[in-house]
């Protein structure tokens, strides 16, 4: 058990300055609450197809321990706990840790929140069902090394959702000249388009982690319905996978 | 550690949704949610008893198929089965008083369209009474009668809604089902849009000798239209508008000088007809809200959008709010997000408003073109009603459209579980 942080009451005005920039819809992270119910969709339907439970039920994932890596303001633990899930969420940055906090506290959840990394974590020995690693492999400087701490992280039969981005003409287009550069989506510099993995690849280092990848699916932007959805084929832009530690 | 009895979920919240307003569509609505596993707390300023005895008085609902679909979704199609009336065929034609109907007649007829009857008839006092009963026997509906709501407050985890008795209590969402002077809205600071018609329908049931073979007649008169719309047994309920200042005269009337009046414009198809029941008065007019929407709040049925009854299309967009705000927050539930988040609330409001402003202004343009009595646009309308029975696409569309089935269509109006 992890105490709950607590917030000098002098920082509470700036944290929910930046928590409430975090959570606006029309805000600085529009684009991740554009995706964040395609991601939500996909998770719920794999957390629920490996853990057998029920979606139609009220805390589907009651019993299931679950680690959010890069949790940012929290917009992926706090679905996962209303859903049930006992969350720890980790993120690099330590001031959003408290942002996140806060955030929680006044949405009615309990949730986990650390200034800590996946390496970290699995050193001390934590060990979780299911693992997110949304958005974050294509920033990291060793993805091998990063996604075998994911694997020491998840017990035997565990499961870990991997979002990224492809690496192609159409990826650099979209992401880069499109999101930063003309939409102005995320800040220039934000993605560095070298970084970025195929399918292939990833699946591949998933496999040399001790990962067994099972799923992969595309997530598509509709610029006429201005939304996302997930597509079984179209994997030319962002995407993301599933896989299992069998051992 | 993996503890299920240590939940993570705050359930200090005293509900998921809060409904103000406690009509057709609020309990409509309360069903659904519930049976989709929400909690749910409805506020009614009148007691339950007071709102199900709603006694005879000859008011009926032209149901859409997507209506009849809902109501069959949420368990209350079954229990009203026995006191419907399908509606087998619309006649749709252009007259003037004294001169009968035009011999130009738009007819539409179930044959014509897949899903069978082209709606159904059904007397408030058999609908309302039976939502009321399954409220009652809903167990995650929590119903307070005889308090209204007051105030409410959105903060970043809840609304916090007061009450009249004093009491005040948290939701993830508070639901306006209050009518188009809806004080949700007000208190949200949402302004609406609309107008008078000048005109006002004068509503009533009829028996008549003949029966009425599940016909549905539009007949368009100069002051506006008569609907005659088929109810059980040999019995039609009227909806008879006239301008605001002859409808109050008529209205005024005794029983047996209204009736003279009606006569002529009934004509003599169903024999002799006398009054079954009560006669109201509702003058017209559209009131459209410019958001649904805030934080936190959403406004449903007629505090969303209140158009001319001139088709009974108002219940019928009030369901299809219903089948979408409940599609729309389960969906929401079920992948986690908070229900009450604005970006959450807008899904349904973009679903919902394109769909009523369409139907508001054609309602409007239809009515302003048939309550015209210039003889050029008079003669264009028998030319249009003759070439519209012509075109057999576009007179699909027309049924279609008035039986609920254009559009994205939410799963409960097309009778499929969420």
């Amino acid at each position: 058990m992890t105490e709950t942080q607590t917030i000098d009451p002098a920082e509470v005005a700036k944290f929910q300055a930046m928590a409430s920039e975090w959570w606006d819809a029309e805000g600085k992270f529009k684009p991740l609450h554009m995706l964040n119910p395609t991601r939500l969709d996909y998770i719920c339907t794999q957390i629920a197809a490996e853990f057998d439970r029920d979606l139609t039920g009220p805390e589907p994932f009651a019993g299931l321990r679950l680690l959010d890596i890069g949790c940012g303001g929290g917009l992926l633990s706090e679905p996962m706990a209303r859903l049930g899930a006992e969350v720890v969420g980790a993120d690099a940055a330590e001031r959003n840790i408290p942002v996140a906090q806060l955030h929680a506290e006044q949405s009615g959840l309990t949730i986990d929140y650390r200034h800590t990394t996946a390496e970290a974590l699995a050193a001390e020995g934590e060990r979780f069902d299911v693992v997110l690693n949304m958005e974050v492999v294509e920033h990291v400087a060793d993805p091998l090394g990063y996604l075998t701490a994911c694997h020491d992280l998840l017990k035997p039969g565990g499961l870990m959702i991997c979002s990224t981005i492809n690496r192609n003409s159409k990826s650099f287009m979209m992401a880069i000249v499109g999101a930063e550069w003309v939409m102005r989506w995320l800040p220039k510099g934000t993605h560095d388009w070298a970084k970025f993995i195929t399918p292939d690849e990833l699946f591949d280092l998933l496999r040399r982690a001790g990962l067994d990848p099972v799923d992969r699916q595309g997530m598509v932007f509709n610029p006429l319905g201005w939304s996302w959805s997930l597509s079984p084929r179209d994997l030319s832009v962002n995407y993301v996978t599933a896989s299992i530690r069998r051992d | 550690m993996d503890n299920p009895a240590r939940s993570a979920v705050n359930r200090a919240m005293d509900t998921d949704v809060l409904i103000a307003g406690g009509g057709l569509n609020g309990t409509a609505l309360a069903l659904a949610l519930a049976q989709a596993g929400l909690r749910v707390i409805l506020v009614d300023p009148l007691a339950a008893a007071t709102r199900a005895d709603a006694g005879f008085d000859g008011r009926g609902y032209a149901l859409s198929i997507s209506s009849q679909r809902l109501l069959a979704a949420i368990g209350i199609w079954e229990r009203v089965t026995a006191q419907v009336q399908p509606i087998l065929n619309i006649k749709v034609s252009d007259g003037r008083a004294g001169e009968g109907p035009s011999p130009l007649v738009l007819e539409f007829d179930h044959a014509e369209i897949e899903e069978g009857p082209m709606g159904y008839m059904l007397e408030d006092r058999h609908l309302r009474p039976a939502l009321m009963a399954m409220v009652a026997e809903t167990g995650a509906i929590r119903q307070i009668a005889g308090a209204s709501v007051t105030g409410h407050a959105a903060g970043p985890g809840a609304v916090t809604v007061s009450l009249s008795d004093g009491s005040e209590l948290t939701a993830a969402l508070l639901v306006g089902c209050d009518g188009k002077r809806s004080a949700t809205a007000q208190r949200a600071g949402i302004n609406r849009w609309g107008w008078e018609y000048g005109q006002s329908s004068l509503v009533c049931a009829v028996e008549h000798e003949l029966p009425h073979h599940g016909t549905a007649q539009q007949f368009f008169m100069p002051p506006g239209p008569l609907a005659i719309l088929p109810l059980p047994g040999n019995r039609s309920s009227i909806v008879w508008t006239e301008t605001t200042a002859e409808a109050a005269r008529i209205s005024a009337l005794p029983d047996e000088a209204f009736l003279e009046e009606l006569r002529p414009r009934f004509g003599s198809y169903l024999g002799e007809i006398a009054l079954a029941g009560a006669r109201f008065c509702y003058p017209l007019s559209m009131s459209v809200a410019h958001d649904y929407v805030r934080d936190r709040v959403a406004l449903l049925g007629d505090a969303a959008h209140a158009v001319h009854p001139v088709a009974g299309q108002g219940l019928n967009a009030g369901l299809k709010d219903v089948g979408a705000l409940t599609e729309v927050l389960v969906r929401a539930r079920r992948r986690g997000e908070d229900i009450g988040r604005i970006d959450v609330l807008r899904r349904y409001q973009s679903w919902r408003r394109f769909d009523v402003v369409t139907l508001a202004l054609a309602m409007d343009a239809t009515v302003r073109l048939f309550s015209n009595d210039s003889s050029v646009l008079r003669a264009g309308r028998d030319l249009g009603l003759g070439l519209v029975n012509r075109l057999a696409p576009l007179r699909r569309n027309l049924i279609r459209e008035a039986a609920g089935l254009t559009g994205e269509v939410p799963r409960l109006n097309r009778g499929l579980p969420i």
